[in-house]
């Protein structure tokens, strides 16, 4: 409370005394404020976000239909999950789908980055470009492709024969790899302006004499990138792949929307089947036994991820 | 002579590939809005170019209005309960000593560590308790819960970025914590507050997952809902022209508020990345 300018003034002593006599009514009210300004965010943690991670795990338990009366059914959901073949291939997209998108939207990600950390004239009005879709929302742009992707309508596929790639019409959606190389395009357009500028903050902060000083010695632009930009930008690396991770794991709006799951049910993702559980098969507990496991998958993969990084920090 | 030649060289190599690259980008957005007013055999605008797409968006389902206004809604609540909610909040928190103040700020962030779409289901439910099942302020709860921890984070940054002394010498003066807050830390978290509102309002006017499971009744969609319904309903003929009409539709609102206010919305990553 007492800060530096009060202290040194003159009349310290007869302060100090105001104070103390007036300390503990002042304090106890002052705490009473705090907690008066908290909560709102206090009110809003408790019920919407501590109370339905409980119900989760309570419902996770029970019998619980979208309609009608829910009751105790011990691990049945658990092993409905398990024993599921939709979710055991849904499992199996998902981390594919994961692995393949966080690979090629990094690369892309971090080449942008490279490419716009520059700073010449213009080099604002690029960066705005390839960050633009990422203020589109990932329905609209699951929308937005749809169109993209038919071969009457869209531009790509006249676009592939103008340049000779292809004769015929493109089947986009058409064969699970097609779909999910569609869904990969999809999502590189959109999110990848997003994750160039999280790692533009942390090439930015890379400090401009360590490159000259590298050059100095003569080292190439390879041997720079491996042995100085990387090591140093480890904190935007890991935040981006965190998000990257977490986000594929549970995607759901371009899978929902741009291949409905198909063809033959190849490109349903975790999330779909939740929903899916929950809302065409009407059971809640067994949605929520999945949504359970899926929540201790994503902590642990980010447990792991932030241990990861605090040992590079030390 | 020979190392000027180089460098123009290389510069015009550079210029060349961002462009491109800034190109790529931006053309599926163009072709959106091109489609969907260039005529096309089984959409609305049979040839030539013109809004017949438009005029048959906006007689959609419960009309297009209806769809806007929702999404009006749902937004507004979800950007003034955040920002009331992170203002109090990060004032609270960079401010005031309090008992479980630290416990708190761990479980607000905490929000982020959870996956959105695992928690709607009992949300769902706890709606259906607190009686807002299906309702736009019950979906903009929901919203504000899921924009918290960046929010609190960034207001907390912001109010610790105002001298202490600002509003020690306010309270020394006389003002409560109530009108020092407005009359002296306001102004100084301006652009945090705008900060806030912008991912807010992007994050709610965007949103697909949370109305899909929240939201049962047609009337009371939201844009995407309504128009992703229009792509389902018609399953096998999809009306593309209306469907990129709808996007565009979608789109405007998001892209004049980001270009309005990109400088903020650059701030806000910096403030994200940096704390992570």
């Amino acid at each position: 409370m007492g800060s530096p300018t009060l202290s040194a003034s003159p009349s310290t002593s007869v302060h100090r005394e105001t104070t103390t006599t007036r300390r503990a009514p002042w304090w106890r009210s002052r705490t009473l404020k705090g907690i008066g300004y908290a909560a709102p965010t206090a009110a809003v943690v408790v019920t919407l976000f501590l109370f339905p991670l409980v119900l989760m795990v309570w419902m996770s338990f029970n019998h619980w239909p979208l309609l009608g009366k829910h009751a105790v059914n011990g691990l049945t959901n658990y092993r409905a999950v398990a024993n599921n073949d939709l979710i055991r291939q849904a499992v199996v997209f998902t981390l594919r789908y994961t692995l393949v998108i966080t690979v090629v939207l990094f690369v892309c990600a971090f080449s942008l980055a490279l490419l716009v950390q520059e700073k010449r004239r213009g080099v604002g009005l690029i960066r705005t470009a390839i960050f633009l879709p990422g203020t589109v929302g990932l329905a609209s742009a699951s929308l937005l492709f749809l169109g993209m992707f038919n071969n009457e309508i869209g531009p790509l596929t006249p676009m592939l024969r103008t340049l000779g790639i292809v004769h015929g019409p493109v089947s986009w959606l058409g064969t699970p790899n097609m779909a999910l190389l569609s869904a990969c395009l999809l999502i590189v357009w959109r999110f990848a302006g997003l994750n160039m500028l999280i790692l533009l903050v942390g090439l930015q902060a890379i400090p401009a004499e360590l490159y000259e000083a590298a050059r100095m010695d003569g080292a190439r632009r390879a041997q720079i990138l491996r042995s100085i930009t990387i090591p140093l930008m480890r904190r935007s690396i890991a935040i981006v792949l965190i998000l990257m991770i977490t986000g594929s794991l549970l995607a759901f709006d371009q899978f929902y929307i741009l291949t409905a799951g198909g063809p033959d049910n190849s490109t349903i993702s975790i999330v779909m089947v939740i929903y899916r559980e929950a809302f065409t098969r009407l059971n809640l507990g067994t949605a929520a036994a999945l949504s359970v496991l899926v929540l201790l998958a994503v902590l642990v993969v980010n447990a792991v991820q932030f241990r990861g990084l605090r040992r590079d920090e030390d | 002579m020979k190392h000027g030649k180089t460098m123009s060289v290389r510069r015009a190599g550079y210029y060349t590939v961002g462009g491109l690259l800034a190109l790529v980008f931006l053309f599926p957005l163009a072709w959106a809005a091109w489609a969907s007013v260039k005529g096309q055999p089984g959409t609305a605008q049979q040839g030539g170019f013109g809004l017949a797409n438009y005029r048959q968006v906006v007689h959609f389902g419960n009309g297009l209005l209806t769809y806007f206004l929702n999404s009006t809604i749902v937004s507004a609540f979800t950007v003034a309960g955040t920002l009331f909610c992170s203002c109090l909040g990060g004032y609270a928190f960079s401010r005031f000593n309090f008992p479980a103040k630290g416990l708190l700020f761990v479980l607000t962030i905490a929000i982020l560590m959870v996956p959105y779409a695992t928690i709607l289901i009992p949300l769902y439910v706890i709606l259906g308790y607190l009686h807002l099942q299906g309702s736009l302020l019950g979906l903009a709860l929901v919203l504000i819960m899921f924009q918290l921890p960046f929010a609190t984070i960034m207001m907390r940054t912001s109010f610790e970025s105002v001298p202490r002394s600002l509003d020690e010498a306010a309270e020394v003066d006389g003002c409560g914590t109530l009108s020092t807050l407005g009359r002296i830390l306001i102004p100084g978290v301006r652009p945090g507050l705008v900060t806030v509102g912008l991912f807010a309002f992007l994050a709610s006017w965007n949103d697909f997952v949370a109305p899909l499971i929240l939201l049962n009744n047609g009337a009371k969609f939201t844009l995407p809902l309504a128009i992703v319904s229009l792509q389902q309903q018609s399953f096998g003929v999809i009306n593309y022209g209306a469907l990129e009409a709808g996007v565009v539709v979608m789109a405007i609102p998001a892209l004049i508020l980001f270009l309005g206010f990109q400088r903020y919305y650059v701030r806000g990553f910096m403030v994200g990345a940096l704390r992570g």
